[in-house]
């Protein structure tokens, strides 16, 4: 279950499409509690990291993370640019120089993303966050002996979902205070899809898209 | 550069440029950058606001000042990616209250810190008299 550059790519690839098929649905979620622009903002970053990686010959994880790093810098406009930069920048500091880790590395650097996120975003678990998504799925992966794809899914969906029934305390959302309650996060969204299609990068192994 | 240098953030291009031109009115002399919206878009963006910043650098120091959340958080990161992040402050104030105050500090000689402080005061000032 190593994780290689060819998965990399294939997870970036498929975390694009879901966003571009979720750009109308990220962008209401958005409007509902915060700026409506989640979907149209992450639609255009992860487009534009397609784009690079296409260009680009990766023989190195840090490298590729911070081409995708660098690509939602600049396109992305809104919150989630420096927000998903930060998380793709520490993984790329983590990664520098190896093109082939064990699962467990990988858990660390997305370890290292989460503590970017928290810094950048000064957010913890509770706040209606991407951090309610991302806490419990890379405790799950450091924590677990045997990690398994499906849990990941399922705890990312639950924690997305549960988002829901919280009060917004950070971003465009707080300003709403308890009528923030009722609406899923569009950030932990993004960052359900970022866990799915991370597994089932996992699970497909080595082919190519 | 012998006066405090103010780089204004926005999500819209035209209120960064437009608020640009209104200090510039009042306060000659004093080097402001605009950096606002994103390819033309609603948004900010880390690596223009990177290139504002370098574009007015001054020894006596830089001060940001930004309209809504996304803009703090890539002020944040321009900051970061440069060389040399002496001297650079950012400022939790109103912007066009917050840069009017920091314009007018700045041209009469403030140090970074007054200029910093000059524009988080424009929280409290009244502006109906009472």
């Amino acid at each position: 279950m190593d994780i290689t550059i060819t998965k990399v790519k294939n997870w970036i690839l498929q975390l694009n499409e879901k966003i571009q098929d979720e750009k109308m649905y990220l962008t209401e979620l958005d409007q509902a509690i915060g700026d409506g622009d989640h979907g149209l903002n992450m639609a255009r970053g992860f487009e534009e990291a397609v784009n690079r990686i296409d260009q680009g010959d990766f023989h190195d994880l840090g490298q590729l993370f911070k081409t995708v790093a660098m690509a939602l810098l600049s396109k992305v406009g809104g919150a989630s640019g420096p927000l998903y930069g930060t998380v793709f920048m520490k993984m790329s500091s983590t990664l520098n120089g190896k093109s082939e880790v064990s699962i467990k590395e990988f858990s660390q650097a997305l370890k290292d993303g989460l503590d970017g996120l928290k810094m950048r975003g000064k957010a913890e678990v509770g706040e209606k966050t991407m951090v309610d998504v991302w806490e419990p799925v890379v405790r799950y992966l450091l924590d677990s002996e045997k990690i398994d794809t499906k849990e990941i899914k399922s705890l990312a969906k639950m924690r997305m979902e549960s988002t829901k029934d919280l009060e917004a305390k950070k971003g465009r959302a707080s300003y709403l205070g308890k009528r923030s309650i009722g609406h899923i996060d569009p950030g932990s969204r993004s960052s359900y899809l970022f866990f799915a299609t991370l597994a089932d990068a996992i699970d497909q192994g080595e082919s190519a898209e | 550069m012998n006066t405090v240098s103010i780089v204004l953030v926005s999500h819209s291009e035209e209120i960064a440029r437009g608020l640009k031109k209104l200090l510039e009115q009042v306060q000659p002399g004093v080097a402001i950058a605009a950096c606002g919206g994103m390819d033309g878009e609603i948004g900010t963006n880390a690596f223009a606001i990177k290139e504002a910043i370098e574009s007015v650098y001054s020894e006596k120091g830089v001060l940001v000042l930004f309209d809504l959340g996304s803009g703090y958080l890539n002020t944040e990161m321009a900051i970061e990616m440069l060389d040399n992040q002496e001297n650079i402050k950012i400022s939790d104030a109103p912007l066009v209250e917050g840069a009017y105050a920091a314009a007018v500090e700045s041209g009469i000689g403030g140090s970074l810190e007054e200029v910093l402080k000059a524009s988080q005061s424009a929280k409290e000032y009244r502006k109906i008299p009472n």
